[in-house]
């Protein structure tokens, strides 16, 4: 071996980059990123009683905004993060309690945490759907 | 995922050369190696190689043997027992960790892909360096610490005492869980992976061992343990089949348990 080879580092193998994304890992980083989802619809949430404290016309740009086509792709985005946060969290504390780790039931629960997440997100909008119309 | 995102230059890599089939092959498969030689100043690349499965065995080790023997006799690969009781020819194989010789060629996608171990510095080819990964098994201290004088025989357990270490001595330390896992890639300097908590685990179980607390003090780290965010790709990938995920889930369980 050369001088010139002895000095160089050894390449480090790929990772992220080819490893197969798996029920495993991708409900993981999505339990992650529906998190700071959460955190940032948190300022939303504030910016959203800051005007109704204000008044009633900053209430009333606000909540036209949230009726827009694009506040209500935010709104879906948030309810979506809610519903898989919650059912992700609630799957995390069984593990945590000990239970679960078979790897048939680490994959039944993961697509039960997809499914009925999905489900919830759903039956929320219908809900609201039905309950408040469309175009309020 | 683009194959050289946020790589470091030493460690990207680049198209490599094609190695067509023999002449008169009739059933060719195609794998596409990592290649890496360290007397080249030149950085890692990718190989095609055309393999005619009808010459050789089922496995993908025996196509990489194949590939050695009859195509290039430099592409340099651990293997030893062929039957995974060693662990040595454990790579990256199709976007997962497994022994070679344990996966079956036909499970196969089209190309194959094969990679050494994930996140790991490689010294040549499929031949990943395990020093740091053998470092963090030797920081668990993986034998048995007593303070009792030693009996006149052997230290006796019961059948059920014997059997909380099922699902532990198996592990054969290939690394492929320690290699998936995406808390030891970002962390690995620290947080000690799967494969040396799962042991630290058959430690804590063994009902002969009189140092329990002594390592539950050694485990009680943010990073050494904690960094265990339960993804379990470990679990996952195993290729004996055992449970790193739930060894460990049992160390935090006994750290809290401990507490109150």
């Amino acid at each position: 071996m050369t001088n010139s080879t002895a000095k160089r580092l050894r390449p480090l193998s790929p990772n992220i980059q080819i490893y197969r994304p798996q029920l495993t890992s991708v409900l993981s980083i999505a339990n992650r990123i529906s998190g700071i989802v959460l955190s940032l619809y948190a300022i939303v949430l504030v910016v959203w009683l800051v005007a109704a404290a204000t008044g009633p016309q900053a209430y009333s740009n606000v909540h036209v905004f949230m009726g827009s086509g694009v506040g209500r792709i935010l709104l879906f985005g948030c309810s979506l993060s809610f519903f898989l946060h919650l059912c992700g969290s609630i799957r995390h504390l069984i593990w945590d309690a000990g239970f679960g780790f078979e790897l048939r039931t680490i994959y039944a629960s993961g697509w039960t945490v997809v499914l009925i997440s999905s489900a919830l997100t759903i039956i929320a909008w219908i809900v609201s759907i039905v309950l408040a119309g469309w175009n309020r | 995922m683009p194959r050289n995102l946020g790589v470091p230059s030493e460690s990207r890599i680049e198209p490599g050369r094609t190695w067509a089939a023999p002449s008169g092959a009739r059933r060719v498969k195609t794998f596409e190696i990592y290649r890496y030689d360290p007397d080249l100043a030149s950085n890692p690349r990718i190989d095609t190689f055309e393999v005619d499965i009808d010459a050789c065995g089922p496995m993908v080790l025996d196509a990489l043997i194949w590939i050695k023997n009859t195509v290039d006799s430099t592409l340099t690969f651990r293997r030893s027992c062929r039957e995974g009781i060693c662990g040595s020819c454990a790579m990256n194989i199709d976007g997962t960790n497994w022994l070679a010789c344990t996966r079956f060629i036909a499970d196969l996608a089209t190309p194959a892909t094969i990679y050494p171990l994930a996140n790991m510095r490689i010294i040549k080819d499929l031949v990943p360096d395990l020093t740091q990964a053998f470092a963090q098994y030797a920081l668990i201290q993986p034998w048995l610490r007593s303070k009792t004088p030693p009996p006149e025989r052997e230290r006796l357990q019961s059948p059920e005492e014997r059997s909380r270490l099922d699902d532990h001595y198996e592990c054969i330390l290939c690394f492929c869980c320690t290699s998936g896992c995406p808390s030891h890639w970002w962390n690995g300097d620290r947080f000690l992976g799967p494969a040396a908590l799962l042991q630290a685990n058959r430690w804590l179980v063994d009902s002969r061992d009189e140092a329990t607390g002594e390592r539950l003090d050694e485990l009680e780290d943010p990073f050494r343990l904690y960094r265990c965010h339960t993804i379990l790709n470990c679990t996952r990938t195993c290729p004996k089949g055992l449970n790193p995920g739930k060894s460990i889930a049992n160390i935090k369980k006994m750290l809290l348990e401990r507490r109150t």
